[in-house]
C-alpha cells in the first residue's frame, strides 16, 4: 500500500512549523510519530496535499518537572514516557498508561501529542489526561492557547485543535498523592485499543476521599470525565457500599455508547461500571 | 528529496519521493529482502528493524523520516559468519515453521532483551505482542527467547 503523493516539509523549530501551517494549514496534516497518520495515508483515508513532519523539532521532545507542573513535549514517545524515572516518581499514572499502549515497536514511535490530537475514542491517553486534569498547549500564528483536557476531545477523531494550530506541550499538575492512581482497560484482543478504559486519580485524607477525578475512554464517541461518580465519592469514606453505588453511575456522563463487532453499547456501559469500581478501589489501595 | 541513512553500517544515499516507505527503501532500493512486508498496517511486525537502537515497524515510517538515522536489519545481526544468540535460539529451539514472521520476530526479541535481559514467560509474551506468527502457536518462540537470554547472560558473564 502506497500513500498518495504529497509535498513534505520537516521544520526544525516550532516557529518554522507555525509559518508553514499558516500557509498550508487547510490542506496539511501534521506528522509526529506517524502511527495513526501513515496507516491512514496508506489506506487513502487521508490524502493531504502537504505533510508537515514535526519529528525534527527538538524542543517538542523534552520531559521536565517545572515546580508543580509536569511538562511533556508533544513529541515525547510512549516509550520515553513509560521509561522516565522522573515521571515514575512524580506521576506514575503516566508511565502506567504509556506501557499499555499498542506494542513495543508502536510505543517507540507513537507520541503523546499525536495520540491526543488524533482523538481516537478508544485511545488510552485521553482517560489518563482527564483523570490528571491535564492541559494541552497549542500554538498558531495568533499565539498560544491552553485547552483543558475536559474541553479537548470534541467527537470521534476530532479534537479542539484547529487546522492552523500545532500541539506543543502537555501540562500535568503534579498530583498530591501520585501513587493513588491507576489506569485499567479491557484491551481489544487484536489491536490492544481499549474496549473500555478507566483512569482514576484520588486524594485521600484520614480515610476520606478529599478529591477524585475519573476519565473514561472507549465507551462514548469522546472520552469523558465521570462526574456523577466523582460527585458521589467526594467527601466520603471509600467503603465497598459507597464505591459500588458511586461507580454504578460510571456511564451516566457518556454522550452515547459506541457499538461495534467487539462490544455492544450495553456491554461497554457494563464494563465502564465494573472497571470504574476496580479503578477506584485499586487507586485507593495504592494511596 | 535527497536522503542519507546508514543500514547495517553502510551509508546509502538516494533521491526519493516523500511517500516512499522505509521498508520499500530497504527492500527495493538497497536490496535487503530479509525485512518482510506483512499486514502493511503496523500490526504484524514482519517489517521490524532497529532505528537508532530501537525496534520499529518500517512499514509505518517514511524513508524521509529516517534521513540521518542508523538502521539495523536482520542481515546486520550475524557477525563473522556466526549467528547472533537470538538467531541461534530460533535455530536450536525450532522457533519457526514457514519463516515469514521470523526476521521481524528476531528483531523484536532483540529489542525486548535489550530492555529486559531476563524476561519471564509472561514478559516475553507481552513483549512480543507486536509480532504475529500464524504457524507456531508461539511456544517455540518463547523457548527460543529463553535460550537466547541464557546464551547472552553466559556471554556477558564470560566478558566480565
Amino acid at each position: 500500500m502506497i500513500p498518495n503523493n504529497f509535498e513534505y516539509f520537516a521544520p526544525t523549530s516550532i516557529d518554522e512549523a507555525v509559518k508553514l501551517l499558516e500557509k498550508h494549514g487547510d490542506d496539511c496534516k501534521i506528522l509526529s510519530g506517524g502511527h495513526s497518520l501513515i496507516p491512514a495515508l496508506k489506506l487513502r483515508l487521508a490524502a493531504p496535499a502537504v505533510v508537515l513532519d514535526i519529528g525534527r523539532i527538538k524542543e517538542l521532545k523534552q520531559i521536565k518537572i517545572d515546580g508543580n507542573t509536569i511538562r511533556i513535549g508533544a513529541n515525547a514517545t510512549h516509550s520515553e514516557i513509560a521509561n522516565s524515572a522522573e515521571l515514575k516518581q512524580h506521576c506514575p499514572l503516566l508511565g502506567e498508561t504509556a506501557a499499555q499502549i499498542g506494542d513495543q515497536q508502536v510505543r517507540n514511535r507513537g507520541t503523546l501529542g499525536g495520540s491526543l490530537t488524533h482523538a481516537d475514542p478508544a485511545a488510552d491517553w485521553p482517560a489518563a489526561m482527564l483523570a490528571l486534569n491535564a492541559e494541552i498547549v497549542v500554538r498558531s500564528g495568533k499565539g498560544e492557547r491552553v485547552i483543558k483536557a475536559a474541553d479537548f476531545f470534541v467527537d470521534i477523531m476530532t479534537s479542539a485543535v484547529q487546522p492552523h494550530e500545532i500541539v506543543t506541550e502537555i501540562r500535568v499538575p503534579k498530583p498530591a498523592q501520585p501513587n493513588a492512581a491507576v489506569y485499567l482497560k479491557v484491551p481489544q484482543s487484536a489491536s490492544g485499543y481499549a474496549v473500555v478504559g478507566v483512569a482514576a486519580q484520588l486524594k485521600i485524607n484520614n480515610g476520606q476521599c478529599e478529591d477524585v477525578s475519573i476519565g473514561v475512554t472507549g465507551l462514548a464517541p469522546k472520552a469523558f470525565r465521570a462526574k456523577s461518580v466523582e460527585d458521589a465519592l467526594r467527601g466520603k469514606a471509600l467503603d465497598e457500599g459507597t464505591v459500588s453505588a458511586a461507580t454504578a453511575k460510571a456511564d451516566a456522563d457518556a454522550s452515547d455508547a459506541m457499538e461495534d463487532i467487539h462490544a455492544s453499547g450495553d456491554y461497554r456501559r457494563h464494563l465502564a461500571r465494573v472497571y470504574a469500581k476496580r479503578a477506584v478501589q485499586t487507586a485507593a489501595s495504592r494511596a | 528529496m535527497n536522503i542519507s541513512l546508514s543500514i547495517n553500517g553502510i551509508k546509502h544515499e538516494a533521491d526519493v519521493e516523500p511517500r516512499l516507505l522505509l521498508v520499500h527503501f530497504i527492500r527495493d532500493l538497497v536490496g535487503l529482502t530479509g525485512t518482510h512486508i506483512g499486514c502493511e498496517t503496523s500490526i504484524c511486525g514482519a517489517c521490524t528493524v532497529f532505528l537508532d537502537g530501537k525496534p520499529v515497524k518500517s512499514c509505518t515510517i517514511l524513508a524521509v523520516q529516517a534521513d540521518g538515522t542508523e538502521i539495523t536489519t536482520i542481515e546486520g545481526l550475524a557477525k563473522n559468519g556466526q549467528f547472533h544468540p537470538v538467531q541461534e535460539g530460533f535455530w536450536e529451539c525450532h522457533g519457526l515453521q514457514c519463516g515469514f514472521c521470523t526476521t521481524g520476530m528476531i528483531m523484536a526479541v532483540c529489542g525486548l532483551l535489550q530492555e529486559n535481559p531476563q524476561p519471564t514467560e509472561e514478559q516475553i509474551r507481552h513483549g512480543l505482542e507486536g509480532n504475529l506468527c500464524r504457524c507456531t502457536g508461539y511456544q517455540h518462540i518463547v523457548d527460543s527467547v529463553q535460550y537466547a537470554a541464557n546464551k547472552l547472560k553466559t556471554q556477558s558473564a564470560k566478558a566480565d
